[in-house]
């Protein structure tokens, strides 16, 4: 009985799992999903003295 | 963007404090790491004494350089992270504080009893039961404060990086708790709750999501920051990175088996853990490529950046070890590689490469910015970034050529059935390799001395920054 459960709850795992590729792939979750990647480079202080930083490299190598 | 902060400040101590701690104990983890390449090379380096014998220090070499160093990069870098993508101060600021002390009076108790020779004998769970409680307690509170702190987060979306950080932080817990089941006999001495072949399971199913979501999961949340951060492009496809993240969630539980293949373990197990293994490769690549192509269509970022070099190349190594791990998984290779040194190598291709490259890139990010510098030389970082990348492959390349060497020569059979080579013929055919990972160890450890030096010379004098929490980006 145990062994029945065990394989049931592995197709039912596995079930979630597609459900969650096809829920991330969805159009809809497009929009949403662009904004969270947007949201770790918009608090801006860090994101200024970052832009400082970078240019203030490639002036050395030049 | 917005130029309206709330009073309110993020919390950088806990986070100062644990990326010290990480550059102190990278050193002094990989440190007694170079002292045991050297002991393996030359044995009279053991002098005799017990508590200085390699196997006395190898378990303090695996504690300090996996739950020290790297363990005090997740916490600075998740602190940070946390506070940062949530748009809000850590919750409970004691709590946090304790996680810190709790976690360095771990540490010390590491370094004083694994040399005594106090130890459950289990890998990357040596330590004794009192030392286990603690850890626990600690493990607790920082759930507690990462979780509390997403609670009272002030935009409506978790970022990724969190979930990471938070499935490596549940699973750890779990995994400690459960492995560390354990029946007292005395203030240092215990015996494992289980027995045989279950206590090798468990100890695998263990050991193997201590790879899997304290040095994989928790760095991939660095990776999902530092990267876009560094670069200051958003990750290549957020809908990969959470199909990432589920994946290995559902896939990496399964794979610990394959540390016990041609034991007692039942077959069925082992296929079982096999396969798993060789499943594992499509979420580890899918993570790689979404990490890498994060660049895409700034790659001349490359050139000038040192930090971004060490990120990215943390991330090849990555893809390069989540490549070999599942070759080695399968049983037929195992049968070749196990018992040699070529899991050495994989293991440091992994832990030097992508772990120790992803901490030292992170730590250069957060370092300057938890003192409002700019970093004090960027051309040691450059330097850094070399030194390291020699030390690695010649530490792996060494240990390839010596474990498939050790492999064959054991195996090896003349036409009437008996051994080609006896044991000590491989032993000795090993030493020129154990110089050379000497050598190479001896390369990355001198990194780490010079991005100490780096990041002191930047923080000296500075005060450390205060930060106020900006009001979240409407869209």
């Amino acid at each position: 009985m145990s062994s029945l459960m065990h394989s049931i709850w592995t197709v039912i795992v596995f079930i979630v799992f597609i459900g969650i590729v096809l829920w991330a792939y969805s159009g809809r979750r497009k929009k949403d999903f662009d904004e969270a990647a947007r949201l770790v480079l918009d608090d801006d202080k860090p994101l200024s003295s970052e832009n400082k930083t970078n240019k203030q490299n490639s002036e050395e190598q030049s | 963007m917005s130029d309206l902060a709330s009073s309110e400040q993020y919390n950088y101590k806990v986070v100062r404090q644990f990326a010290i701690m990480t550059i102190v104990w990278g050193i002094i983890g990989m440190a007694v790491g170079v002292t045991i390449a050297a002991q393996l090379a030359w044995p009279v380096l053991n002098f005799d004494l017990p508590w200085f014998s390699f196997g006395r220090l190898r378990p303090l070499h695996t504690n300090a350089v996996i739950f020290a160093f790297g363990g005090s990069a997740l916490f600075a870098t998740s602190y940070y992270v946390v506070q940062r993508t949530c748009y809000t101060s850590l919750f409970s600021p004691r709590l946090a504080s304790f996680t810190f002390w709790g976690w360095q009076a771990i540490i010390l108790a590491a370094i004083i009893t694994l040399p005594l020779g106090y130890t459950s004998s289990k890998e990357y769970a040596e330590l004794e039961w009192p030392i286990d409680l603690l850890i626990g307690a600690v493990w607790v509170s920082y759930a507690v404060v990462f979780f509390g702190t997403i609670v009272k987060r002030k935009v409506k979306h978790i970022y990724v990086a969190n979930w990471f950080y938070g499935g490596f932080i549940i699973t750890v817990a779990v995994l400690h708790i459960f492995n560390s089941m354990a029946l007292p006999v005395g203030p240092l001495k215990s015996y494992s709750m289980y027995s045989g072949v279950q206590d090798a399971m468990i100890q695998w199913w263990y050991g193997h999501n201590a790879v899997g979501f304290f040095l994989t999961a928790g760095f991939l949340g660095i990776m999902y920051y530092f990267i876009p951060k560094q670069a200051n492009r958003p990750v290549y496809s957020y809908r990969l990175s959470v199909v990432h993240f589920w994946a290995l969630s559902f896939t990496y539980i399964w794979a610990g088996p394959h540390h016990l293949h041609f034991t007692a373990l039942p077959d069925w197990t082992q296929s079982l853990g096999m396969v798993m293994s060789l499943i594992l490769l499509a979420p580890s690549w899918g993570g790689m490529i979404n990490g890498i192509m994060t660049l895409s269509g700034s790659w001349e970022k490359l050139r000038s950046d040192p930090i971004l070099k060490f990120l990215i190349v943390s991330v090849s190594f990555y893809g390069m070890s989540t490549f070999e791990g599942p070759m080695m998984a399968i049983k037929t290779v195992n049968a070749l590689s196990h018992y040699t040194d070529w899991t050495i190598g994989h293991v440091h291709s992994g832990a030097l490469g992508w772990v120790a490259f992803i901490s030292i890139g992170s730590m250069y990010y957060l370092i300057p910015r938890l003192f409002n510098r700019e970093i004090y030389n960027t051309k040691l970082v450059e330097t850094h970034f070399w030194i390291a990348t020699i030390g690695v492959v010649l530490y792996i390349a060494a240990m390839w050529i010596s474990g498939v060497m050790q492999g064959l020569m054991w195996r090896a059979i003349n036409d009437d059935g008996t051994l080609t080579y006896s044991f000590v013929e491989s032993v000795s055919a090993m030493h020129p390799f154990y110089v050379i990972r000497f050598l190479g160890g001896a390369l990355f450890l001198t990194g780490m001395v010079i991005m100490a030096y780096n990041l002191a010379k930047t923080i000296a004098g500075a005060k450390p920054a205060v930060a106020e929490v900006p009001v979240p980006v409407a869209h």
